[in-house]
């Protein structure tokens, strides 16, 4: 048996491919990212060795440096609405009628096309015609604003419509984990004269710990790599007003066509989110790790 | 007794307005989306966003589907799709059974390096992955998107295909090899099917990825004919920015088959999307 399962050629002829696929797609171009960025190249023609200079731009780009704050702002602002997630997933671990069907409303916007989300986003900040200034102005906001067109605000507007595509995937997640908590803890609870606020904070959410890391991996990691909707509703603008680390890495890659600058961006990019998810995991790691049974 | 009961009752009902709330705020801007794409500009503009089109303009969803590319796009977007997801799910569930069943020195390595690959941003492999392209000829060509799709969707697979493994019992394995079963008969005749639930709940997380994905396509595809829906409807709409019922009609177009879906397989669609993260 020991032996038949343990047969070498087998086992690389079941790994190997769908591991080359992992390190020739995956692994070698974030190696080469970090090379690249060593390099002055601007795509056609040759590259030419220019050892750090790259990143030592890089550390004095202002403009990067706001693009970066934006992304961490993002950041802080979805793990912040984690909060209000695992707040609905509590109600709705309840005993809520019709629970299955709020979390699959909730989830409908997570399963669309970013593309789609954004250009449908657009139209509702649209000033004039947009299903959001129409309603302000019916309830008698005389100067509604201009949102996508207004540095102060554009930056928050776009947060707003990406919060809005990720929520019922959180509360999906935190709903998924309440409804694996034995009910017979909550029960023994309850006779020993737990209200129900109590047996949230001091039985549902250390049952959860686990899951509630891991999602703020999710949204932290998740918001310092985000791109999509704020490439396609504003494109970083106006006047880098909305600029986050990818969609500055993607305009000088693609755009200007610098791809030795753009590739020491990546490399930069990739650093910051592994050394937040190591981060995340020493800041949160326990030993009373909790469990079901 | 009776008016605690009825104090209880009423703070249940009030417990649902905030559940409504967010179900109405997620589901509103489809709904208004829905309404758009069924009205002409002259109603759009006079009419209250809420309002039903007086008569819905079918005619809408006629004219972009023809016009522009947005067929041409649909269809390479389901065959691109279709493609990637039977690659992605044929490769992972080999990986996962090696990983899972298989005794090997490398295999957490291994599963450790498919499971970091979950947490790199695509941008930092965007230049590397479109310089290698354009020096093998594949810029500009379907397999470009197909073969990076795999790839990086093969960790999030992987990860939901290990908790369906971890439960299958060994015992299954040992009868077949007392029988004479070789590995490969095993896996593919025996242990393989025995996966269909969860390997249906991967193919549609995977399909829905695919489907919507973005950044992959608009850097390495340039020529109209093998672009796919994401990118075809973003200059769709840079055409026709101000035909507010023709754009509505083509982002309808994009989300109908992905809604559709998940009419029919929500359960799935559900679980596998808990099961990716939950038991990470």
């Amino acid at each position: 048996m020991n032996k038949v399962m343990s047969n070498k050629w087998i086992i690389a002829l079941y790994v190997l491919p769908g591991f080359m696929f992992l390190a020739v797609l995956v692994y070698i171009p974030i190696v080469l990212t970090g090379y690249y960025g060593l390099m002055e190249w601007h795509g056609l023609g040759e590259m030419k060795f220019i050892g750090l200079g790259n990143y030592i731009k890089l550390i004095k780009d202002e403009m990067f440096w706001k693009s970066a704050y934006h992304s961490f702002l993002l950041a802080l602002f979805s793990a912040l609405s984690l909060i209000g997630y695992l707040l609905v997933a509590l109600i709705l671990a309840g005993r809520i009628k019709g629970a299955d069907l709020f979390r699959k409303i909730y989830l409908i916007p997570m399963l669309l096309s970013s593309v789609a989300i954004a250009q449908l986003w657009l139209k509702i900040y649209h000033p004039t015609n947009g299903v959001l200034n129409l309603l302000l102005v019916a309830i008698g906001v005389e100067q509604p604003p201009t949102w996508l067109a207004d540095p102060k605000i554009v930056l928050y507007a776009v947060f707003l419509a990406i919060l809005w595509q990720y929520a019922g995937f959180y509360i999906l997640i935190y709903y998924a984990a309440l409804k694996n908590v034995p009910s017979a803890l909550e029960e023994a609870a309850r006779i020993d004269g737990a209200g129900p606020w109590q047996v949230a904070w001091k039985i549902k959410l250390p049952l959860i710990s686990g899951v509630i890391k891991v999602t703020v991996v999710l949204a932290i990691v998740g918001s310092l790599k985000y791109f999509d909707l704020i490439y396609v509703m504003t494109g970083g603008g106006p006047n880098g007003a909305s600029e986050v680390m990818a969609s500055y890495m993607y305009r000088h890659a693609f755009k200007s066509f610098d791809f030795g600058y753009s590739s020491a961006i990546g490399f930069f990019l990739l650093l910051i989110c592994l050394v937040v998810t190591w981060l995340i995991r020493k800041l949160t790691a326990s030993d009373d790790h909790v469990q079901y049974s | 007794m009776t008016a605690s009961i009825r104090w209880r009752k009423l703070f249940y009902s009030l417990i649902y307005i905030p559940l409504i709330a967010v179900a109405l705020l997620q589901i509103f801007p489809l709904v208004w989306l829905l309404i758009f794409s069924l009205k002409d500009n002259q109603e759009v503009f006079t009419t209250a966003p809420w309002a039903l089109p007086s008569t819905p303009r079918w005619e809408n969803y006629v004219k972009v589907w023809s016009e522009g590319n947005i067929n041409v796009n649909f269809i390479n977007s389901v065959w691109i799709t279709t493609v990637s997801v039977v690659l992605t799910v044929a490769l992972a569930s080999f990986v996962t059974f090696a990983i899972t069943r298989m005794q090997w020195r490398l295999k957490s390595l291994v599963l450790g390096m498919f499971m970091v690959g979950l947490m790199i941003p695509v941008h930092s492999t965007l230049i590397p992955l479109f310089s290698l392209f354009t020096k093998i000829h594949l810029i500009d060509h379907p397999l470009s998107i197909i073969l990076t799709y795999t790839a990086f969707n093969l960790p999030i697979t992987i990860m939901i295909l290990l908790g369906f493994y971890y439960t299958l019992p060994r015992e299954v394995e040992e009868a077949s090899i007392i029988d004479g079963c070789s590995v490969n008969r095993m896996f593919l005749q025996v242990i393989l099917p025995m996966t269909t639930p969860v390997m249906v709940t991967t193919a549609i997380i995977n399909m829905i990825y695919n489907w919507n994905e973005f950044v992959f396509v608009n850097t390495f595809i340039s020529s109209d004919k093998y672009k796919t829906l994401t990118v075809g409807i973003q200059n769709f709409v840079g055409q026709y920015s101000t035909d507010w019922g023709a754009i509505g009609a083509t982002l309808m177009i994009s989300i109908l088959p992905i809604l559709i879906a998940f009419f029919f397989l929500s359960n799935q669609i559900v679980e596998g999307i808990a099961a990716g993260s939950v038991k990470g």
